[in-house]
């Protein structure tokens, strides 16, 4: 995915003057050519976040679109009170960018995990969070997120994530993308373990029972709309992230449940409360915390059967 | 518009104190000391340099300037009144529920004159280096001016955007430390190692000069030397005086956070020569 920001970024710039992307001195010659663009709007801040966030604010305050990029925790945990004031007080439209998150850095260990991140920005009033499931995702999602003035943060992966749109996607933010229909059950996915949902269907699908598959980019605001319907067609929704199940997507959703008259069953999948304290790839973490096909859909199977 | 004339600044910067120590008394507003220091940096700016048109407060080719130390804004909120970005009356509403006068300044979007909501310390040159940097982007001329509390300069967030505008050479960036010797529970340089200042400043790449804050000739000379055609940002360091203009207050940290009362009111106007 950050191959596909790098890339997007120089067109989305190329076109709109007003964009202007910072680095958290990460992504060595990645963005040589965004630079090629205009180097007047490319900026390595150094490893210093809370003054990247302030700076970004201050140029969205003077009329520019600026991108904020760097290693998840440190551009959302490292300068929370940098976005909470500075841009979110401030409704300042930038817009940030957290690479690597969830488990993708998993072997660079817990400094490099970013598990709450959705969490803690999902608190902040005005701001927009986004988890795009793949590339295309996030591609359309560079352009939206400059259609309005609202801050925003995208988290993205890092590499080799699989291509789950065949063709670009007609990506709305706070709208899903329905990427499987089905009818028995919903699997609502936000983020970078939608081929891993898309597997637990299918195995749902060998045990008789229909999933809809849904991507849920748009963390918040929720597609109230989707929700509503969802909730009188499936008897359970499943929501899976790559992200505690403290704060994250799956407690969204429990919060829309919340102001509901009436109740829809919810299983949630996400990571434990415990910091990681062995070594280990992103498969191996995944399945440590139950982030697997196969324990989607088994846990999935047992729950419709209570 | 613009003033030059240090008589007539003095005068004003003694009506401005006045009308503090007032607002504090009757609103119960504190961090009336760290107000009362930063009162002539204010005056020199808003009367002797800004480039700012109140009728159109948010021109894009204004200059810039952030109370970074937030907790003065009962001094920037009669400052900004008295150079006509909202009328002296509106501040009878000070402190008063629904209403955008309280201890620290609110977003630009709700008071004119405001650049950035402050409070939180070591914000407002990260901010303002953005401006300054976005300035150059939009081939703008504007500059950007950054007040700063001496305590706040415990704040890791000010030295980050001190190098970062060194490496961008950002020459339209002015901080201007308001170096009252306070922090709010004791002397600035002894809880943390503040000192040398300047140098400090200059280790960073930044033009240094020391001024006596309360000397509007050596404010405005300071002030007219930046931008420096060296390329560098320029950080003044002005020696002040925490609660300065009445002299009960004056050096005495318990006025960070004490409230005068109706008869030392009395006593502060008398002082500074103010009609009662």
């Amino acid at each position: 995915m950050r191959n596909a920001f790098a890339e997007e970024m120089t067109r989305v710039a190329a076109t709109d003057k007003r964009v202007v992307v910072l680095s958290g001195d990460i992504g060595n010659k990645l963005f040589d050519k965004l630079k090629g663009v205009d180097e007047k709007r490319f900026y390595n801040c150094g490893i210093a976040e809370a003054n990247m966030m302030g700076v970004a604010a201050g140029m969205a305050l003077s009329g520019l679109r600026p991108f904020v990029y760097t290693i998840t925790p440190f551009t959302t945990t490292r300068c929370f009170e940098q976005i909470r004031v500075d841009v979110c007080y401030h409704r300042a439209p930038v817009v940030i960018v957290g690479t690597g998150s969830g488990l993708s850095y998993s072997e660079l260990g817990p400094t490099h995990h970013s598990l709450e991140d959705m969490a803690i920005l999902r608190t902040l009033p005005g701001m927009r969070v986004l988890a795009p499931c793949d590339a295309s995702e996030l591609r359309q999602a560079l352009h939206e997120v400059l259609k309005d003035d609202s801050p925003t943060y995208i988290r993205i992966g890092k590499k080799g994530e699989a291509d789950i749109h065949p063709s670009p996607p007609d990506l709305k933010l706070g709208k899903v993308l329905v990427v499987r229909p089905g009818t028995d059950l919903a699997l609502l996915c936000a983020g970078n373990m939608m081929a891993d949902t898309l597997k637990a269907a299918d195995l749902l699908a060998a045990n008789g029972v229909s999933a809809e598959v849904v991507s849920f980019h748009t963390v918040k605001p929720l597609d109230a709309d989707y929700l509503q319907q969802a909730a009188s067609r499936f008897k359970l929704l499943v929501t899976v992230e790559e992200h505690s199940r403290i704060g994250g997507f799956g407690s969204a959703i429990a919060e829309w449940r919340m102001a509901q008259p009436r109740n829809v069953a919810q299983l949630g999948f996400g990571t434990d409360d415990v910091f990681m304290h062995e070594v280990g790839s992103q498969a191996y973490a995944r399945k440590k915390y139950g982030l697997t096909a196969d324990n989607i859909a088994a846990t999935t199977l047992a729950a419709l059967q209570t | 518009m613009l003033n030059k004339d240090t008589t007539q600044l003095t005068g004003l910067a003694a009506t401005l104190r006045a009308r503090i120590i007032e607002t504090s008394s009757k609103t119960g507003t504190p961090h009336l000391g760290s107000c009362l220091s930063c009162v002539d940096i204010l005056t020199s700016l808003y009367f002797s340099v800004l480039r700012v048109d109140t009728s159109n407060p948010r021109a894009p080719e204004r200059d810039r300037c952030i109370l970074s130390k937030g907790h003065g804004a009962l001094g920037l909120f009669h400052v900004l009144a008295e150079r006509g970005f909202y009328p002296l009356s509106d501040l009878d509403t000070y402190g008063e529920d629904g209403g955008v006068f309280a201890e620290h300044p609110p977003t630009p979007d709700h008071l004119a004159g405001i650049e950035a909501a402050t409070g939180s310390l070591g914000h407002g040159l990260p901010l303002g280096l953005g401006m300054a940097l976005a300035g150059r982007i939009q081939g703008q001329s504007y500059n950007v001016y950054a007040v700063l509390g001496d305590g706040e300069c415990n704040e890791g967030s000010v030295w980050e955007a001190a190098m970062l505008a060194a490496a961008q050479k950002v020459a339209n960036v002015c901080v201007i430390i308001d170096f009252n010797k306070w922090q709010a529970t004791g002397r600035s340089r002894e809880i943390m190692a503040l000192d040398p200042l300047a140098d400090k400043w200059r280790a960073f790449g930044w033009n240094a000069v020391e001024v006596d804050g309360h000397n509007f000739d050596e404010l405005l000379a300071a002030l007219a030397q930046f931008p420096n055609a060296n390329g560098q940002p320029t950080a003044i360091i002005a020696h002040t005086v925490k609660g300065k203009g009445a002299s009960f207050m004056e050096d005495d940290n318990n006025w960070h956070y004490r409230i005068p009362t109706a008869e030392e009111v009395i006593k502060s106007k008398i002082e500074l020569g103010v009609a009662l």
